[in-house]
Parts: C-alpha cells; structure tokens; sequence
C-alpha cells in the first residue's frame, strides 16, 4: 500500500471523528497475496516497516469488494456493472475466505 | 440478513489493475455505506 494511502487511513481512523466499530476498508485488488499485504496494512500494521502504518496496528475490520458476503448487499445492477467482470476471472470464493480468516484474527485481538 | 454495510464509513482502496477505488465505492454507497476516502492504487 502506498505511503500517502497509509497516512490518509491513519488520519481517519486516529482523528476521533468516527469510531472504530463505524470503519471499514474495503479492498480491491485482483490478486490475493497483494489483497492479504493491504488488509495485514490495516489491521496489524505495515509488513514492509517503511510507511506511516509501520507498527501501527489499527485492527479495522477489512473486506474484499469480491467476497460473496457482500454480494447481497449490492443492488444487482449496480454489482453487475462495476464488480461482474472480476467474478468470472475471481476464485470469489477464496477471497471470502481468507477475508474471513483475517477478521477474525483481528477480532481475537 | 442484516445488511451490515448499511451506515458503515469506508475506506476504500482499489487497484488499478483490479478493482479501481470508484467502481467499489458505487457499490458501498449502493448497500447504503458511505464513503470516507477512495484512492486506485498503482503497483507497477
């Protein structure tokens, strides 16, 4: 994740004016090994100690746009046009999966 | 099923080379999320 996306999420979660049951990030990227390194961004900090989430375990709940538990959520159209084509070319299923994985991690603390 | 998007605030981070920050951000503020901050990130 890059550094100014860490410094924007960390101003957000840290400045007091939401709390943390109210966040969420949702994520979106195609291949899954890069989507766990942005949620493990997130949640127990940065991985690569360089950006400003380096050490800083925020602990937010974190998704994928592709997991089907959101799926029922989405108006069908609105789903089909912006997130359909990745279904086709998506194992949506392993998404969901580690997702679920990781938030309960965070979640045992 | 609760629809526990509804009122979330989200932090939405695409890819350019998946799904861009703008297409996920339609679909939270579709469920009735609303959107905090959206950014489509570039590995390269």
């Amino acid at each position: 994740m890059d550094l100014e996306s860490q410094a924007n999420i960390k101003r957000i979660a840290e400045s007091g004016g939401l709390s943390k049951g109210e966040i969420i990030v949702v994520l979106g990227a195609s291949d899954i090994e890069g989507a766990e390194i942005s949620a493990q961004t997130v949640t127990s900090g940065d991985p690569s100690y360089t950006g400003p989430l380096a050490g800083v375990p925020l602990g937010l709940p974190v998704y994928h746009i592709l997991e089907p538990d959101l799926k029922p959520f989405i108006p069908e159209a609105v789903y089909e046009e912006n997130i359909g084509i990745w279904t086709m070319a998506t194992d949506t299923k392993d998404f969901g999966e580690r997702f679920k994985a990781i938030r309960e991690k965070v979640a045992k603390g | 099923m609760e629809n526990w998007l509804s009122g979330k605030s989200a932090i939405v981070i695409g890819e350019r080379d998946g799904v861009q920050g703008p297409a996920i951000a339609k679909c939270v503020e579709a469920a009735g999320g609303k959107v905090v901050y959206a950014v489509t990130e570039c590995f390269v």
